[in-house]
């Protein structure tokens, strides 16, 4: 599905944090957005997703208006996201984690008619482990999980939701190189298989420029830039207000 | 074998030698200490409902313990319905009331939900005192409960009052228990663990709230319809306040993580104000220290401590 935001504007008090961006990412596709600290990265995966309210601007899913739209509907139009502090259910372990990930997507939160885990939903989430690499920790309680791995289940959750466009929000934060690794093939495993149009944040500029397709650079709230990864790397703008010099040198 | 029917197997079997007992041993105190038991137990189970399961920590639930017994025991004064109906009804009148009380507080988070749900009861608790051609005021609903026969039980009797309670005190706890391992029951556990994740699987979030307060509400008002049977009325006391004080202290003293913890909790607490009421007329301070050695001590309810003991013991000889 493609994603398309159209003068999207936030402002907290008298501060643009998201300022009249215009940007689409077509179907199928993995993008990067990258920007300083305090660009609006999250606010902008925040405004996509309906967890806050746009004071101006659009989201559009394959051309529909869903800016209007509350989480729970935007989930059920296809999007599905993972948060940049792991979001997840910590009493639980990992396989009832995805478990109830499954209910609820299949519209069975509210069944009271029988016993947790609802049939199907077992299996469902055998397959959602096993595609994140999270089969042998299956019945560990989530909370006791490694960092990289709590990561790797919020996603997983999300996955749960079998969206057609996925939200990522730095996922490899606060992790050392070799789970980076981990991490990133993951991520590129779940975009090529799953055939999702997948954005993400991301601070590791290695990273960025080995596996997006394409880069939006956000500063200040504004869009800086949007293009393939060659176009950005000699876009003067963006050089000059957050790259340096030192990218150009290869 | 599945966890229902094993569920089910053990609620037949604890009921059954419930039922039996009194055919082995005649002991009227452990008939009337059941009795008594049934009310604050289930009113202490439907409260964990909230408080353990869900997250959701009110202040107010004894409102519709309140509400439960003055509803009945008006319904039975009042009106010419025979018992079952009347019972029925209470518990349909306390589902409403719930559904109103409770668009007004789930949307308000942790401390907000917690006080707005304790000034409604105050609220509530006001209207018993002022009202009195209604409720009686501060004296409550006196002249006993009339047509006490269900099921050619003549309640009447503490035999029959205990069978009856005994009855619905398996059931309710099975039922609860039902909820809580349900779908349903793990959609308020999410939304207890992360809400903000639970919102983003698609749940709306006031639906599975709403919905659990007034289910903890009906079962409240149970443990309401059994006081009104035992006290023979209803009175402001069972509407104010400290009833919630105590549904929380028999909440906290027997685990909220533990299922029956709130069974074990009302249980200690009942015992204990019958230990203490008999040897000293300061029981208040002794019960409070009571309470106070096993919060500093254990820093859990009882069941909990048990529980995760025993985890640490299996995890020890591993």
């Amino acid at each position: 599905m493609k994603l398309e935001v159209r003068h999207l504007t936030k402002r907290f008090g008298g501060v643009a944090a998201i300022d009249d961006v215009t940007l689409a990412f077509p179907s199928g596709s993995l993008s990067a957005v990258i920007g300083p600290n305090g660009a609006g990265k999250s606010t902008f995966f925040n405004l996509i997703s309906g967890a806050i309210r746009a004071d101006g601007g659009h989201v559009l899913i394959d051309g529909e208006d869903i800016t209007a739209h509350g989480q729970a509907a935007i989930v059920r139009r296809g999007l599905g996201r993972a948060f940049q502090v792991a979001r997840f259910f910590p009493t639980m372990t990992v396989r009832e984690n995805l478990m109830a990930a499954v209910a609820a997507h299949r519209g069975q939160w509210g069944d009271l008619m029988r016993r947790f885990p609802p049939p199907g939903a077992s299996p469902r989430a055998r397959e959602i482990a096993a595609m994140l690499g999270l089969a042998d920790s299956s019945d560990r309680v989530a909370a006791t999980l490694s960092h990289g791995d709590q990561k790797l289940l919020d996603i997983a959750l999300a996955l749960a939701l079998e969206p057609k466009i996925l939200l990522l929000d730095e996922p490899t934060a606060g992790m050392g190189p070799e789970e980076r690794a981990r991490m990133i093939d993951r991520v590129q495993h779940v975009w090529s298989e799953q055939k999702l149009t997948l954005v993400f944040i991301e601070h590791d500029m290695d990273i960025v420029f080995r596996i997006a397709e394409r880069i939006a650079v956000l500063c200040y709230g504004r869009l800086l830039a949007a293009g393939t990864p060659a176009a950005i790397r000699g876009d003067p703008a963006v050089i000059a207000a957050y790259l340096g010099t030192e990218v150009l040198a290869p | 074998m599945t966890p229902l029917a094993r569920e089910g197997g053990i609620a037949l079997i604890v009921l059954a030698l419930l039922l039996g007992a009194p055919a082995l041993f005649s002991s009227p105190a452990f008939e009337d200490f059941i009795i008594r038991l049934s009310a604050l137990a289930l009113f202490a189970s439907s409260l964990n409902l909230l408080v353990g399961a869900s997250g959701m920590i009110s202040f107010g639930h004894g409102m519709f313990y309140g509400f439960g017994a003055y509803a009945f025991a008006l319904l039975m004064q009042r009106t010419a319905l025979s018992l079952l109906p009347a019972f029925l009804l209470t518990l349909g009148l306390t589902a409403l009331a719930a559904l109103l009380v409770g668009g007004v507080c789930i949307r308000l988070k942790t401390i907000y939900f917690a006080f707005v749900t304790l000034a409604i009861q105050m609220l509530f608790y006001s209207v018993i005192i002022s009202w009195e051609s209604l409720t009686g005021g501060d004296q409550g609903l006196r002249g006993g409960i009339p047509r006490r026969v269900i099921a050619g039980l003549d309640i009447n009797h503490q035999r029959h009052l205990y069978q009856v309670c005994a009855l619905l005190l398996v059931v309710g706890l099975f039922a609860m228990r039902h909820i809580t391992a349900s779908p349903f029951g793990m959609t308020l556990r999410m939304i207890r663990d992360n809400e903000a994740r639970a919102a983003f699987l698609g749940i709306p979030l006031w639906r599975p709230k709403l919905a659990v307060f007034v289910l903890a509400a009906v079962f409240a008002a149970l443990g309401g319809v059994l006081a009104s049977l035992f006290v023979s009325g209803a009175y402001p006391e069972l509407a104010d306040w400290p009833i919630s004080g105590q549904a929380i202290f028999a909440v906290m003293l027997g685990g909220i993580e533990s299922f029956l913890g709130p069974l074990a909790g009302s249980a200690i607490l009942l015992a204990l104000n019958d230990i203490f009421t008999r040897i000293t007329e300061y029981h208040g301070l002794v019960q409070g220290g009571v309470i106070l050695l096993f919060a500093l001590g254990l820093r859990r309810g009882v069941l909990d401590f048990l529980r995760r003991d025993r985890a640490r013991g299996e995890a020890a000889s591993r």
